[in-house]
C-alpha cells in the first residue's frame, strides 16, 4: 500500500481519537457527592448530596473546549438531623418539591494548564438553584483516567473523568430568605464537589 | 407521689447524661445519622454514605433538663405525707 493511501486512513484515526469524549455522570457506585457547607452559632451545618447526573464533554488534546452540564437532585441533600433536613427541604428553604435540580452548565473555560493528565481551569456557566440562574466562574480540576472504567465496573472498558471543584456561593442572590436568619445561617454555602464520569468505549 | 417524682426527675437527668457521655458528648444538634467515607482507590474520591446512629446533642440534654423540671416542679403539688404525732402530756 503506498504511503498516499495510508496517510487518509491515519489522518482519520487522528480525528477520531482527538474527537471530544461524552462523560456520563451518573454514577452506577454511588461515590460521587456534593458536599456543602453553613456556617451557623452552635456547629456548622454540613451536608451532602448524592442524587448526581449529567454529562460533560471533555477533549484530552483540548481541554479548554470542555462543556457540560452537571445536575444533582434537590431531594438527595441531606443533613445528619432530621430536623434540619425536613427545614432544608422545605418550600422556606430550598423548596425541593418546586425546584427538584440545583445545576451548573459550563460554557467556557479559561485559564486552562494542563499537566499530565490533570487539568485546572476556571470554568465559568450557568447555576441555577432555587430556580434562580446565575452566570458565576468556579475554579476546576480534571483528571483524565485512561482506560481505568474496568476499575470500577467490571465489563464496561472505557475511561473515567473526575471533576472536583470548591467554591463559594451566597443563598441571598438565589433568594433564599433573603435578609432572613442572617444571625442563626450563614448566607454563604461552602460547596465542594468531587464526582466521575465514565465514557464506554465504543 | 412527691418522692416517686423526684426520685423520677433525678433519674431522667443522670440517664440522660450518661448517654450523651457514652455517645461522645456531642456538643452540637442531635443527629440520628452519622457521614461515613469510603476512599474510591480508582478516582480518589471520598463516597459519603449515611450510617443511622444516634447522636444525642445538646438539644436532647436541654429536653432531658426540662422534663426533669417538669417532673421535679410536678412534685410540688403533692404534700408530704403526715407524720402521726401524739401530743403526749409530761406529766408533772
Amino acid at each position: 500500500m503506498k504511503l498516499i493511501h495510508i496517510l487518509p486512513l491515519v489522518s482519520l484515526a487522528t480525528a477520531v481519537c482527538a474527537a471530544p469524549q461524552s462523560f456520563d455522570f451518573k454514577d452506577p457506585k454511588g461515590v460521587n457527592n456534593a458536599v456543602f457547607k453553613l456556617d451557623a452559632p452552635l456547629e456548622s451545618i454540613n451536608g451532602s448530596a448524592s442524587g448526581i447526573s449529567g454529562t460533560v464533554s471533555f477533549d484530552l488534546e483540548n481541554p479548554a473546549a470542555t462543556t457540560g452540564k452537571i445536575i444533582v437532585a434537590s431531594e438527595s441533600l441531606t443533613v445528619p438531623n432530621p430536623m434540619q433536613k425536613e427545614h432544608l427541604h422545605s418550600a422556606n428553604w430550598l423548596d425541593v418539591a418546586k425546584y427538584p435540580e440545583i445545576t451548573f452548565e459550563a460554557k467556557s473555560l479559561a485559564n486552562v494548564k494542563t499537566d499530565g493528565n490533570v487539568t485546572t481551569a476556571d470554568a465559568t456557566g450557568t447555576f441555577t438553584l432555587h430556580g434562580v440562574a446565575k452566570e458565576i466562574t468556579v475554579p476546576i480540576k480534571l483528571t483524565y483516567l485512561a482506560d481505568k472504567l474496568s476499575a470500577r465496573v467490571p465489563n464496561l472498558k472505557g475511561d473515567l473523568l473526575v471533576i472536583r471543584a470548591n467554591f463559594t456561593i451566597n443563598r441571598e442572590d438565589f433568594n433564599i430568605n433573603k435578609g432572613q436568619y442572617e444571625d442563626k445561617v450563614s448566607t454563604t454555602i461552602d460547596l465542594s464537589l468531587a464526582i466521575a464520569g465514565a465514557s464506554v468505549a465504543k | 407521689m412527691k418522692k416517686a417524682l423526684q426520685l423520677f426527675a433525678v433519674l431522667v437527668l443522670l440517664a440522660a447524661g450518661a448517654a450523651w457521655l457514652a455517645t461522645g458528648a456531642n456538643r452540637g444538634w442531635t443527629k440520628t445519622s452519622v457521614a461515613v467515607k469510603t476512599l474510591d482507590p480508582v478516582t480518589g474520591i471520598d463516597g459519603i454514605s449515611y450510617e443511622k446512629k444516634f447522636l444525642p446533642g445538646v438539644d436532647f440534654l436541654g429536653a432531658a433538663f426540662g422534663g426533669a423540671a417538669l417532673l421535679a416542679g410536678a412534685s410540688l403539688f403533692f404534700r408530704k405525707p403526715k407524720t402521726n404525732q401524739t401530743n403526749k402530756k409530761i406529766p408533772t
